[in-house]
C-alpha cells in the first residue's frame, strides 16, 4: 500500500503541474489571440481533465493510508507514530489527521475535491472557472510537492517493525476530534477557491461583477465551515482539557480565527461592490489577505514558530510555506498592479451615516480585530529579535485589547442594518433607533438589579463591565433585527391577510440573503451572551473523602464512591458524585481520569450537566498520594449553552441566505390575437 | 401649568435613566475581590502547559503548586500586586507574566493595536467626508445645470423613493 500511495501522490502532482502549466499556456494564448497548431480551447479542456483526474489520484493516496491505519501497517512511519491496535475505529480515521503529514494529506485531498466540484461546473462560466481552475491547480501542485518531498506520509519505518503502534495522542481520543479538523479544514482549505476566483477575475479583466455572484456560494459554505470548525474545537477545548474555558487565546486558535475575521469582512463588503459597484480593489485585498492567512496560520503552527497546547504536527516545512507565502503575494502585487484600473470604484460614499459607511467601519473592526490577533501572535518573535527575550502575550492582553473591539463590533451589527442606502434622515433614525435604544438601557438597568455589578470596592471591574456592556448591545441589537422582521411582516401581513409569523416566514423566503443574514445575527448576539457569561464562571477545589461534600451555587455534590476501569485502550480512575439541589437528589456524576496504552499519558474525561442557565462541570484531578483520596475541581460556568445554542442559529441562518430567494410569482395569460385589420384599413381605404 | 415639551420629556427620561444607573453601579461598591484569583489569572504556569497559573490543571504539575504557594506567601506578606508581579518576574523570567508589561519595549504590544484602529478609524472618517463633499459638490453642479423645476421634481421623487428607512437590504 506504501507503494501505491507515494505512486498516487507522484501522479496527482504532475497531473496538477499539467494543469498548472497548460492551463496557463492556453489562457495566455486565449487572451492574445495568437495563431496556434493546437486550439487553445481544447489545450484548456485537456488541463480541466487533468485536475479532475489529479482529484481521483489524491483519492487513491488517502484510501490507501486510511487502508495502512485499518490494517496496522506499522511499516509505516507514520501509522506506527499515530496509532495502535487497540485504538477504536472511528479514532483510526482520527489518525489520518493527528499528525503532520497526514493532515497535510486531508488538506491536499479536500483542496482537490473543491478543485473537482469546481472543473465539473465549469460550464457556469467558462473562462473565469479555467483561470479559477488553473490558479488551484497551482495552489494544489504545492502541497502535493509538500507531500512528495519533504513530509511524506507513506515514508517506510527503518529497522524491524514493532509489534504494535505508539497510539493516538490521548487528546485527540474525543468524538469531535473526527469531525473538527475535517470542518476546520474544509473551511481553511476552502477560502482557496474564492481566493482563485477573485485572482482570476482580476488577471483576465472580468466584466461586471458577476463573478462575485459566482463565488459567493463558495465563499459562505467555507465561512460555515470554518465557523462551525472553530466552535467545534472550543467545545472540544472545553469538554477535553479541562481547565474550565473553551478559548485560551493559543497561537492555533488565533490561527484558525484571522482569516475568519478577515473572511466575515468580505462576505459584508462584497455586498457593497454587487450592489454598488464600490471598494473592488479593498474586496480584492480582503480575499487575498483571508488566504494568506490560511497559509500563515498553518505556518505558524507546524513549524514550530509559536508554541501551542493544540499543535499536534510540527516540522521544519516552514521554509516551503515561507516560500509559497512570497511567491502567492508577489503574484498579487504584480496583478494587481497591472490590473488596478480595472478596479475604479463606480460610486462613492454620501455620508458618514448610512449603510455603506457602516460596512466600511464593520470591516474596519474586523480587520483591526485581524491586526490584534495576529500582533499578539506575533509580539513574543518580534521581543525576542528586539530585546533578545521573549514575553508571553497571553489572555489578560487580549480580554483587555480584543473585548472593547468585539463590543464594538456588536454595536455596528445592530446599528448597520438600520441605517438606509446612500445617506440616513434624522427621521429615519429617529424611527429605527427609539426601540433598541429603550432595549438596550433597560437591560442596563435589568442587570444591574440582577447583580452585574462593574465595580467592586471602589474600582472598575472590567470582567463584570464587559459583561454588562455586552448584555445590553445584544438586547439593543436583538430589538434592531427583530423589529426589522416585524416592520418587513407587518407590510406583508396586510398585503397579504396572514399572520405575522407567517409573514415573517414568507418576508425570510422572498429575500433569503438579507433575512438570513439577519438570523445570522440574532446567532452572534445568542453566542456573544454565553461568551458574556464567563464574567460570573466560579469554582472550588477539594480533595473528597467518602460522603464528603462540596457545594457551588444551587448543588452540592457529595462523594459516593471512587472506582477503576481498565480496556485495551486505556485504564481509568473515576469518582461517582451525588449532585443534590434544595435538599433533593438530581442526578450522577462520573468526571474521569483515564491513562492510555501504550503511551502512559493521562487525560481528564470531563463531566458536564448543561441548562440554560449554566453548566455544572466536574473535572477529576486524581488523587492525593498521600491520603489517596480523589481531588475534585467543580465549575459552575454561567451560559455556556448559549454558545453552541448560537452557532446552529448562526448555521441556520448561514443556511437560508444560501438558499435562493422566491420569485415572484407569475402566471401566463392566454390573450386572444387581435383580428388583422382588413387590407384597405392598412392600406388607408384606399379603392 | 407649565405644559412639557417633548425636548423636556427627553430631557428627565434621560436624567432619570443616569439616576437609575448611578444609584444600581453604587450598590455594587462593597463585593469582596480575591486577589489571588487575579494575581493568578495575570501569571503563567512555568512547566510549559502554556496556561494561565490560576486554570492549571495538570495532574502532578511540578510547578503550579509552588507558584500557588509562593503567591499566597507574597499576597499575605502584604506586597502590592506590582511587588508580587516583578518578584515573579525576577525568579522565574519575563515569561512568567501573561502580559507584556508596560514598559520599554513591550509598551509598544499595548500602543500598536490602538494605534492602528485610531488611525483606521480617522482615515475612514476622512475619506468617507471627502467622498460626500464631492458628492454634493458634484449634485450641486448637477443642480444648477437642470434648472427645469420637472426635472428638480423628478430628481426629489426618486431621491424620496429610494430613501426608505432600512431598505436595500443584504
Amino acid at each position: 500500500m506504501a507503494a501505491f500511495g507515494s505512486f498516487a501522490l507522484l501522479i496527482a502532482l504532475a497531473l496538477a503541474a499539467y494543469n498548472l502549466l497548460a492551463g496557463s499556456l492556453a489562457l495566455r494564448l486565449i487572451a492574445t489571440k495568437q495563431p496556434t497548431a493546437v486550439s487553445p480551447e481544447r489545450l484548456a479542456d485537456t488541463a480541466r481533465r487533468a485536475g479532475i483526474a489529479s482529484f481521483v489520484a489524491v483519492t487513491a493516496a488517502v484510501f490507501a493510508l486510511v487502508w495502512s491505519v485499518f490494517t496496522n501497517d506499522f511499516s509505516l512511519t507514520y501509522i506506527l507514530e499515530h496509532s495502535n491496535r487497540a485504538l477504536p475505529a472511528a479514532y483510526k480515521f482520527s489518525a489520518l489527521w493527528s499528525g503532520q503529514e497526514g493532515s497535510l494529506l486531508l488538506w491536499a485531498w479536500l483542496l482537490a475535491a473543491y478543485g473537482f466540484v469546481l472543473r465539473l461546473t465549469h460550464k457556469t462560466d467558462v473562462k473565469l472557472y479555467a483561470y479559477a481552475g488553473t490558479i488551484l491547480a497551482g495552489v494544489q501542485a504545492f502541497f502535493l510537492a509538500i507531500l512528495c518531498f519533504a513530509a511524506p506520509p507513506f515514508a517506510l519505518f527503518q529497522g524491524a517493525v514493532p509489534e504494535d503502534g505508539n497510539g493516538l495522542n490521548p487528546l485527540l481520543q474525543y468524538p469531535e476530534m473526527v469531525i473538527h479538523p475535517p470542518m476546520l479544514y474544509l473551511g481553511y482549505v476552502g477560502f482557496s477557491v474564492p481566493f482563485a476566483f477573485a485572482l482570476g477575475a482580476l488577471m483576465m479583466r472580468y466584466p461586471g461583477e458577476r463573478w462575485i455572484k459566482v463565488t459567493r456560494v463558495w465563499t459562505m459554505v467555507t465561512w460555515m465551515f470554518l465557523t462551525c470548525g472553530i466552535f467545534l474545537g472550543m467545545h472540544w477545548a472545553y469538554a477535553v482539557l479541562g481547565w474550565g474555558g473553551y478559548w485560551g487565546w493559543d497561537p492555533v486558535e488565533n490561527a484558525s480565527f484571522m482569516p475568519w475575521l478577515t473572511g466575515t469582512a468580505f462576505l459584508h463588503s462584497v455586498m457593497m461592490q454587487e450592489k454598488k459597484g464600490m471598494m473592488k480593489s479593498w474586496n480584492v485585498w480582503l480575499i487575498f489577505s483571508t488566504f494568506l492567512l490560511t497559509l500563515l496560520g498553518t505556518l505558524l503552527t507546524r513549524a514550530g514558530l509559536v508554541s501551542s497546547v493544540h499543535a499536534f504536527a510540527q516540522s521544519s516545512i516552514g521554509t516551503w510555506f515561507v516560500v509559497f507565502m512570497g511567491i502567492v503575494l508577489a503574484v498579487c502585487i504584480f496583478t494587481y498592479i497591472l490590473q488596478r484600473s480595472h478596479l475604479k470604484s463606480e460610486h462613492q460614499l454620501e455620508s458618514l451615516v448610512s449603510r455603506e459607511s457602516s460596512f466600511l467601519f464593520n470591516n474596519l473592526v474586523l480587520l483591526t480585530a485581524c491586526f490584534v490577533i495576529l500582533w499578539g501572535t506575533l509580539f513574543p518573535i518580534l521581543s525576542e529579535y528586539v530585546e533578545g527575550s521573549k514575553v508571553t502575550v497571553g489572555a489578560p492582553f487580549y480580554n483587555r485589547v480584543a473585548v472593547p473591539i468585539g463590543l464594538f463590533l456588536l454595536f455596528l451589527t445592530g446599528v448597520g442594518p438600520l441605517l438606509p442606502w446612500r445617506a440616513t434622515s434624522l427621521r429615519a433614525i429617529r424611527r429605527n433607533f427609539v426601540l433598541p435604544s429603550i432595549a438596550l438601557w433597560a437591560a442596563v438597568i435589568v442587570c444591574l438589579v440582577a447583580g452585574v455589578r462593574p465595580w467592586k470596592d471602589g474600582a472598575l471591574d472590567a470582567g463584570n463591565f464587559y459583561a454588562l456592556v455586552a448584555f445590553a448591545l445584544s438586547a439593543g441589537v436583538l430589538t434592531a433585527i427583530l423589529s426589522e422582521f416585524f416592520r418587513g411582516a407587518r407590510v406583508i401581513a396586510k398585503q397579504t391577510g396572514h399572520n405575522l409569523v407567517a409573514s415573517a416566514w414568507l418576508l425570510t423566503r422572498r429575500n433569503t440573503r438579507r433575512y438570513g443574514g439577519y438570523i445570522v445575527h440574532i446567532g452572534v448576539v445568542v453566542i456573544v451572551v454565553g461568551l458574556a457569561g464567563s464574567a460570573f464562571n466560579r469554582n472550588v477545589e477539594s480533595e473528597m473523602a467518602l460522603h464528603d461534600r462540596i457545594s457551588i451555587g444551587p448543588y452540592t455534590l457529595v462523594q459516593v464512591g471512587a472506582t477503576q476501569d481498565s480496556n485495551a485502550n486505556y485504564d481509568s480512575e473515576y469518582a461517582l458524585l451525588d449532585v443534590y439541589k434544595d435538599g433533593k437528589k438530581q442526578f450522577q456524576m462520573t468526571p474521569e481520569k483515564r491513562v492510555y496504552q501504550p503511551t502512559g499519558q493521562p487525560q481528564t474525561m470531563v463531566a458536564i450537566h448543561s441548562v440554560p442557565e449554566w453548566d455544572l462541570y466536574v473535572v477529576y484531578e486524581g488523587t492525593n498520594p498521600d491520603t489517596g483520596q480523589p481531588i475534585i475541581k467543580a465549575f459552575l460556568n454561567p451560559l455556556v449553552g448559549w454558545i453552541w445554542a448560537g452557532l446552529v442559529v448562526l448555521v441556520l441562518g448561514t443556511l437560508v441566505a444560501l438558499v435562493p430567494a422566491l420569485s415572484p410569482a407569475t402566471a401566463a395569460v392566454r390573450v386572444p390575437a387581435r383580428t388583422p385589420p382588413a387590407e384597405p384599413a392598412l392600406k388607408g381605404g384606399i379603392a | 401649568m407649565r405644559r412639557s415639551t417633548p425636548l423636556t420629556f427627553w430631557i428627565r427620561a434621560v436624567e432619570a435613566a443616569a439616576l437609575a444607573v448611578a444609584v444600581c453601579f453604587s450598590l455594587g461598591a462593597t463585593d469582596a475581590s480575591s486577589r489571588f484569583n487575579d494575581l493568578g489569572h495575570r501569571l503563567m504556569c512555568t512547566c510549559g502547559c502554556a496556561q494561565l497559573l490560576g486554570e492549571c490543571n495538570h495532574v502532578g504539575c511540578p510547578e503550579s503548586g509552588r507558584e500557588r504557594e509562593e503567591l499566597k506567601t507574597a499576597i499575605a506578606a502584604g506586597k502590592s500586586d506590582k511587588e508580587i508581579l516583578d518578584w515573579f518576574a525576577a525568579k522565574y523570567g519575563a515569561t512568567v507574566l501573561a502580559a507584556p508589561t508596560t514598559q520599554g519595549f513591550d509598551l509598544v504590544a499595548w500602543i500598536a493595536p490602538f494605534a492602528v484602529f485610531g488611525a483606521a478609524l480617522v482615515g475612514t472618517v476622512l475619506l468617507v467626508r471627502r467622498w460626500s463633499v464631492g458628492k454634493t459638490q458634484a449634485a450641486a453642479g448637477a443642480d444648477a445645470a437642470s434648472a427645469d423645476p420637472a426635472e428638480r421634481a423628478r430628481l426629489e421623487q426618486i431621491r424620496r423613493e429610494t430613501d426608505s428607512g432600512g431598505d436595500g437590504g443584504y
